[in-house]
């Protein structure tokens, strides 16, 4: 499914859309996959699989001790596919990646068999616009969105054309620090999406530190989709054990899912 | 100057690897870099501290004992001799007056071994900047000394306990608190590696070792060498030395990797030797990696080349020829360092040994007589715990000392 089928539905019912974030292979491959569907189950509008990564430099202590966990238990990249194959059809599927693994993959290679597994598009945290030409070329020859990141330091000239090598939507990182859930959100976060409006009408989504429903509701208000994921891999690594990590997701979700609604 | 195209690409290396929230705080870096190397009162200001403070331009050394055993002429650069014992001051000291110059009141640094992150407290004690140096806490154990020596100096040491807890991962730790703090903070890098501009910026800030030694080997020879040789971890100290050579085509350069227990054993840091092209920490490079692209453990004696990665303009100089690398193992570097000892009375860093036993294994290939330099990047003291362990002194040494 399209990144801008999840939006025209969303947009439709008057609402910004949820999107959920779990590492592949985190809690196990298998649970991943439940998990995906609990996510799918309880309200996610769209789904970001990350790929673990050894250096992850954007991400907080949660989804780095996550990417740990996965490549510990011997995660391979390609293994993402059959995650991918296993939850698409529902919802959109994204993958969030550090730019080496699909480098080291084969950009088109990476492209073809994200598409084949019934992937939507990539989000590349590490990687600008400015160093992306072959994956670009390979979105374009793939036919997948591909989702760069615009933040509250972004000047007018980068913001433009950064979403100008969007596709599918723009992903507005709303704090200046890494991944992890915030009591409070950003109050530069409504500037930079106010900011990004004027160089697009692709939708905007903001990410970086929703742990509520009550976020959910307050970041939906200006922002077409809330992205969360610190919480949602917390949910595990709070939990006695993975059936009640996925109890907790579910009671996340449904909050969330409720948030994105008022 | 062999400087990268303007979005600091070397052909296929370097760039920006980094979130886009970086990207204003590095175009600030390189516009204000710029200006300040244009700016004649810059560059007279950081010569000041460098002569006054950094005890430089450091000594060329004619090393007479060891060249007639080598059957060359061995020159070393005595960087060794400079304020906190290494080539480092003189990229703290350009960072830190940089950094002044842009009106930001805090610097970060990433170490290994700790001697980055003692040059950084040092710029900052200097300077009057607070100073935050990230160092995996594998390391905070191992070089205790170094700790202590930073907190001396003012400065907040913060034991890194992600991934590997080692230096790939201090330098994580600093790119991601650099993201949150960028208004105020300065990320003081310690090599030639990281997005650009910084592989330039420490580059012209350390390119002063291969001035001065090239115009100090023609005033004391009348020519320039036939080879310059250095050590090669991130690369600062090797692209110091190497830059102002780099159009003497007649002069060979070589880059010497640590080749940790013997390349062979695939337990080494010889990154480039290695050759596989990836990404990591804001820059196209060679990294030592795994199939899928995850960043794999280096492994030396010398903590200061124990790192996955190389710093970019030395994956171009090494793709396009113009300068050669080759691993030199843990047991080459310390029979070098003995043999500088016990033949100069010059107790060098492990670092540096690795270079030095790079030209010695290099002399039985040259002409009699031909002249080589050498890089001596630091020198030991701190290297002594390494030094004990790996010799035995520790169980054979009488109680005045060992031998």
């Amino acid at each position: 499914m399209r990144t801008a089928e999840a939006f025209a539905k969303t947009r439709a019912e008057g609402r910004a859309a949820l999107v959920g974030y779990l590492p592949a292979g985190f809690p196990t491959l298998a649970d991943s996959i439940k998990a995906i569907d609990i996510m799918i189950d309880h309200g996610a509008d769209i789904v970001e699989v990350g790929l673990p990564y050894s250096d992850p430099v954007m991400d907080g202590p949660a989804i780095q001790k996550a990417a740990d966990r996965a490549l510990a238990a011997g995660f391979r990249t390609r293994q993402v596919f059959d995650v991918v194959e296993a939850v698409s059809g529902r919802v959109p599927i994204l993958v969030m990646t550090y730019w080496n693994l699909v480098e080291r993959y084969g950009v088109d290679r990476f492209a073809r068999d994200f598409q084949a597994a019934g992937g939507a598009g990539l989000i590349t945290p590490d990687l600008i616009p400015d160093e992306a030409d072959e994956w670009i070329a390979a979105a374009d020859a793939h036919d997948l969105d591909r989702i760069f990141l615009v933040a509250p330091s972004s000047t007018e000239e980068r913001i433009a054309s950064t979403v100008a090598a969007c596709r599918g939507f723009v992903y507005a990182q709303s704090v200046m620090g890494v991944t992890g859930a915030r009591s409070a959100t950003s109050a530069a976060a409504p500037l930079l999406v106010e900011r990004t409006r004027k160089h697009t009408d692709l939708p905007i989504g903001v990410g970086l530190g929703v742990r509520s429903g009550d976020q959910a509701a307050e970041i939906g208000a200006y922002g077409d989709a809330v992205i969360v994921g610190s919480a949602i891999v917390n949910c595990y690594l709070d939990a006695e054990d993975v059936p009640s990590g996925h109890q907790r997701l579910a009671e996340l979700t449904a909050d969330l899912a409720e948030g994105v609604r008022r | 100057m062999p400087n990268p195209d303007a979005s600091g690409h070397w052909g296929e290396f370097g760039g920006r690897f980094v979130p886009e929230a970086l990207i204003a705080a590095l175009d600030e870096l390189e516009t204000a870099h710029a200006e300040a190397m244009a700016d004649p009162a810059f560059r007279d200001e950081l010569d000041r501290l460098g002569r006054e403070y950094g005890n430089l331009p450091s000594p060329l050394y004619f090393a007479e004992r060891l060249s007639e055993e080598a059957g060359i002429e061995v020159w070393l650069k005595r960087e060794d001799l400079n304020h906190t014992g290494a080539h480092k001051i003189r990229n703290v000291l350009g960072q830190a007056l940089l950094t002044k110059r842009m009106g930001k009141s805090r610097i970060i640094a990433e170490t290994g071994a700790g001697q980055h992150g003692v040059a950084s407290a040092t710029a900052a004690a200097y300077f009057g900047m607070d100073c935050t140096v990230y160092m995996g806490e594998e390391d905070t154990r191992r070089q205790a000394l170094n700790v202590a020596r930073m907190r001396l100096l003012g400065a907040e040491v913060v034991p890194v306990t992600t991934g590997s807890r080692t230096l790939k991962d201090a330098m994580n730790e600093a790119l991601r608190e650099w993201v949150a703090t960028v208004d105020d903070t300065h990320y003081l890098i310690g090599s030639v590696g990281g997005p650009h501009p910084f592989p330039m910026l420490v580059r012209d800030y350390c390119r002063g070792i291969g001035d001065e030694a090239r115009a100090q080997f023609q005033d004391r020879t009348g020519a320039l060498p036939d080879v310059v040789a250095a050590c090669v971890g991130g690369g600062s100290n090797a692209m110091g030395i190497f830059t102002a050579f780099l159009d003497d085509e007649a002069v060979k350069l070589y880059g010497f990797e640590a080749g940790g227990d013997g390349y062979g054993t695939g337990r080494h840091a010889a990154t480039i030797t290695a050759g596989q092209v990836g990404v990591l920490h804001g820059a196209r490079t060679f990294v030592l990696q795994d199939e899928d692209g995850q960043t794999v453990e280096s492994h030396s004696i010398s903590a200061g080349l124990d790192y996955p990665g190389v710093g970019p303009e030395h994956a171009h100089l090494a793709a396009s020829g113009r300068a050669v690398y080759e691993p030199v193992d843990d047991a080459e570097a310390m029979a070098a360092l003995e043999k500088l000892a016990r033949t100069e009375g010059i107790i060098c860093a492990i670092e540096s040994a690795h270079g030095l036993a790079g030209a010695l294994r290099l002399a039985k290939s040259l002409e009699p007589g031909a002249r080589v330099l050498v890089n001596l990047s630091g020198r030991g003291d701190k290297d002594m715990g390494n030094v004990v362990e790996y010799y035995g002194f520790a169980e054979t040494a009488a109680p005045n000392g060992a031998q």
